[in-house]
């Protein structure tokens, strides 16, 4: 197959690696090829976080050029924004209608954009807004936010929805499983 | 079966699985995940060392007395234990020994961008350059053979996109760990001058020996297909020229060197256009050309600065520009990293900026106060800089007649690296500057290690944590006070009495790491009828705090799922409308 190039983006403590590593064992645990890549360091302290999903027969490079991603899922309205260069013509954008604001808006010296769902639209026109806080708060933890959005593009993915909850389930804490499979399925239904 | 991990963990479980027996480091981004691996696996022993030089010195003692060891650092670790790498070189080794370091090109979390492959050629080692998570674990255990072989220290060098990117690693079967003989051998491990001598004629042929290796070793590799363009290539570059140019020809190297000269002038012969892909430093360029080889394109075409992509490799060698995706959006609000929601730095940060005194800082997440708005941090150089550095200062400015005392902030983990000997150095020469330690029992950037202030070893059990009021006092400092930095006035008083006070002067604030220790107060509420809008709690440049709806005077709130109800924005509110709790 083609490559597919996913890019989950969003803020340092939302949790896009763990994201990142349920799709990159879902392919493993599919028999395809995937590499996985993502910034630590410097980029946890609630600074902007970028993550590169990458599957197919053969995978070279970790990290997926702008222009050529199939999908973005953002955590954030505004990182949608800042990454939506990623994506290939027609490809698709799904992401978090709740906001966080950068530090830069908290301390004063900029201004959040008020119309950031209306610029997503302009700049992508395959896009799609979900609240994911109020799902992954229904689903019983705020900070399933990430299995939300893993959930609400499920269907867009080469990847089977049962081995994606397969490898939430494993991967999650005794406690966190339900939490987890209900977020996850509260997404796809977003 | 196969597993997805990243080039860290390949290499953590090479290590165990191939016969390691002793590891020790120190953390830094991108290289610390491999002794957490290592402690993880719980196969082999491991520790945190306090600094990369003792890192190295330990991993010199385990292999002379018979265990495969390892020592573990990012790029810059490497100029701390350089003196140990020099003269190691010399010795030799016992059992395999492993200097393994991450460097970081792009600069994603370091103070600068040095090529490491320097260093294999300036302490005349071989150092592999694995260019996925496999060839990290295949060649963790090859670097031990050849370490044993050619009786040198290997070193082996990842880069960011080869340590946290993950890929599928296949394990190879498990070599039982030995431990070989401990015996003496004075001509071999004491380096006075007169064995020094022998040994650095060693040290010359044994490079050619493994010259010789590299002609011929697995680890480099001639992938020949289209003539037209080849390319000599290593590390996480092959994978970006294989994405460019899947039909090029390709000279991938695994063992960056020494070079195999042989080779090279072979594969350039039988192409067209002869490029080579390398990140950061003409290393191989400058060697290739210096063998009377000539190079097309190079670092004419690639820059020195940043990282090597797939689209630079189009771009250099004139292939077809890729598809241009979507366009970007410009002029959004930057999105930096910044200080947790409840660390205590925020309030130290907070004052200092107020005070408008020089920082002298430091490598930590508290350098991040010298961004906007705090900008209060002047100067950050390397690990324990920053009251060496202020010690400078303040003896200029006596010189010059000036009045102001300089400030050094530094954190725990930093001081036990190498801010000691600074201190030292002040108390000594009869220093005068403000010496701020800010203890949170925590190696927090790189993600929380352990270190000796923190009570436990890296494996999390307990042991000795070091007291360090009683260090400081014993190095001769008679003013050491505690603070509070969640408490602004007080703190604001100490480092005023700190600054009036002549010589060197030490304020220690023990408040843990929240995101570390999982610190959580109940959150700060804000009275609508009371807040001006004056945006005075702004300034403590916490996620947790926001303007509400617009307006000439948009009022303050407080994200509930943020804050984490340390109570630094309620003390610079002037009128009562934040309440804690």
């Amino acid at each position: 197959m083609e490559i597919f190039n996913i890019v989950i983006a969003g803020v340092g403590g939302q949790g896009v690696l763990m994201a990142s590593k349920v799709l990159a064992e879902s392919a493993l645990a599919s028999g395809m090829d995937v590499k996985q890549n993502e910034v630590h360091g410097m980029a946890q302290r609630g600074g902007s976080v970028i993550s590169f999903v990458r599957i197919g027969d053969q995978v070279f490079s970790p990290v997926v050029m702008p222009g050529s991603a199939d999908i973005l899922i953002s955590f954030e309205p505004l990182e949608a924004l800042r990454y939506v260069h990623y994506l290939k013509p027609g490809g698709k954008l799904v992401y978090n209608k709740a906001t966080i604001n950068p530090s830069t808006v908290a301390s004063g010296l900029a201004t959040y954009p008020k119309d950031v769902e209306e610029q997503i639209a302009r700049a992508c026109g395959n896009s799609h807004g979900i609240d994911a806080l109020a799902v992954a708060q229904k689903a019983g933890n705020a900070k399933a936010v990430n299995m939300v959005m893993v959930g609400s593009v499920m269907k867009s993915l080469p990847l089977d929805a049962q081995i994606i909850e397969g490898v939430v389930r494993e991967l999650s804490k005794d406690k966190g499983v339900e939490v987890n499979l209900k977020a996850l399925a509260g997404g796809a239904a977003a | 079966m196969k597993k997805i991990i990243s080039g860290n963990e390949a290499i953590a479980l090479s290590f165990g699985d191939s016969g390691g027996v002793f590891a020790s480091g120190y953390p830094g981004t991108p290289s610390t995940e491999v002794l957490e691996e290592v402690a993880r696996l719980g196969q082999v022993y491991c520790e945190w060392a306090p600094n990369e030089k003792v890192g190295l010195e330990s991993a010199i003692g385990a292999s002379v007395a018979g265990g495969r060891s390892l020592a573990t650092m990012k790029h810059v670790g490497v100029n701390v234990a350089a003196d140990a790498l020099m003269t190691l070189t010399y010795t030799g080794v016992n059992a395999g020994l492993i200097l393994m370091v991450a460097d970081d090109p792009g600069m994603h979390s370091s103070q600068n961008e040095q090529d490491s492959r320097n260093y294999a050629r300036f302490a005349k080692v071989p150092m592999l350059d694995p260019s996925d998570s496999q060839e990290a674990y295949d060649f963790t255990r090859i670097a031990f053979e050849i370490s044993e072989q050619f009786d040198t220290p290997t070193m082996l060098r990842t880069t960011t996109r080869i340590s946290h990117a993950k890929g599928r690693v296949e394990q190879r079967e498990q070599i039982v760990a030995k431990v070989g003989a401990w015996e003496k051998n004075v001509p071999k491990y004491v380096m006075l001058p007169n064995f020094g001598k022998l040994k650095h004629v060693e040290v010359e042929a044994r490079l050619l020996k493994l010259q010789a290796y590299a002609e011929t070793s697995p680890l480099n590799r001639v992938e020949m297909a289209d003539t037209e363009l080849g390319i000599l290539t290593s590390g996480i570059s092959y994978q970006h020229v294989k994405e460019a140019f899947p039909n090029a020809s390709v000279l991938k190297l695994g063992m960056v060197h020494p070079l195999p000269e042989k080779m090279i002038r072979e594969f350039a012969g039988k192409v067209q256009r002869f490029m080579v892909v390398e990140e950061m430093d003409a290393i191989f360029e400058e060697q290739i050309r210096a063998m009377g080889i000539r190079v097309d394109i190079g670092k004419d075409k690639i820059s020195y600065c940043g990282e090597v992509s797939a689209d630079i490799v189009r771009a250099a060698a004139g292939g077809a520009a890729a598809v241009a995706g979507l366009a970007p959006v410009e002029n959004l609000p930057q999105r930096p990293p910044t200080f947790c929601p409840g660390c205590a730095h925020r309030g130290l940060f907070s004052i200092l900026a107020k005070l408008k005194t020089f920082v002298s800082g430091d490598i930590g997440c508290y350098t991040l106060g010298a961004l906007p708005p705090m900008s209060a941090m002047h100067c950050v150089v390397c690990m324990g800089a920053s009251i060496s550095a202020a010690h400078g200062m303040a003896k200029v400015n006596a010189i010059a007649g000036r009045t102001e005392k300089p400030v050094a902030v530094i954190g725990d983990s930093t001081f036990f690296h190498s801010g000691i000997t600074g201190l030292l150095s002040m108390v000594y020469n009869g220093g005068n500057a403000l010496v701020i330690i800010m203890d949170n029992r925590t190696t927090g950037m790189t993600g929380g290690q352990e270190n000796p202030g923190s009570g436990s070893v890296l494996q999390g059990d307990p042991t000795k944590q070091v007291d360090i009021v009683a260090l400081v006092k014993v190095l001769g400092v008679e003013n050491v006070v505690e603070i509070d930095t969640y408490n602004l006035a007080a703190t604001e008083a100490a480092i005023k009495k700190g600054l009036e006070t002549p010589g060197p002067y030490v304020l220690v604030d023990r408040n843990p790491c929240v995101l570390r220790y999982r610190v959580k107060q109940p959150t700060v509420s804000v009275d609508p009828e009371k807040c001006t809008g004056c945006r005075a709690c702004l300034k403590a440049a916490c996620v947790a705090l926001g303007l509400t709806a617009s307006g000439d005077k948009p009022k303050v709130a407080v994200d509930p799922n943020i804050c984490n109800g340390c109570g630094v924005c309620t003390q610079l509110c002037k009128f009562d409308a934040m309440t804690k709790g």
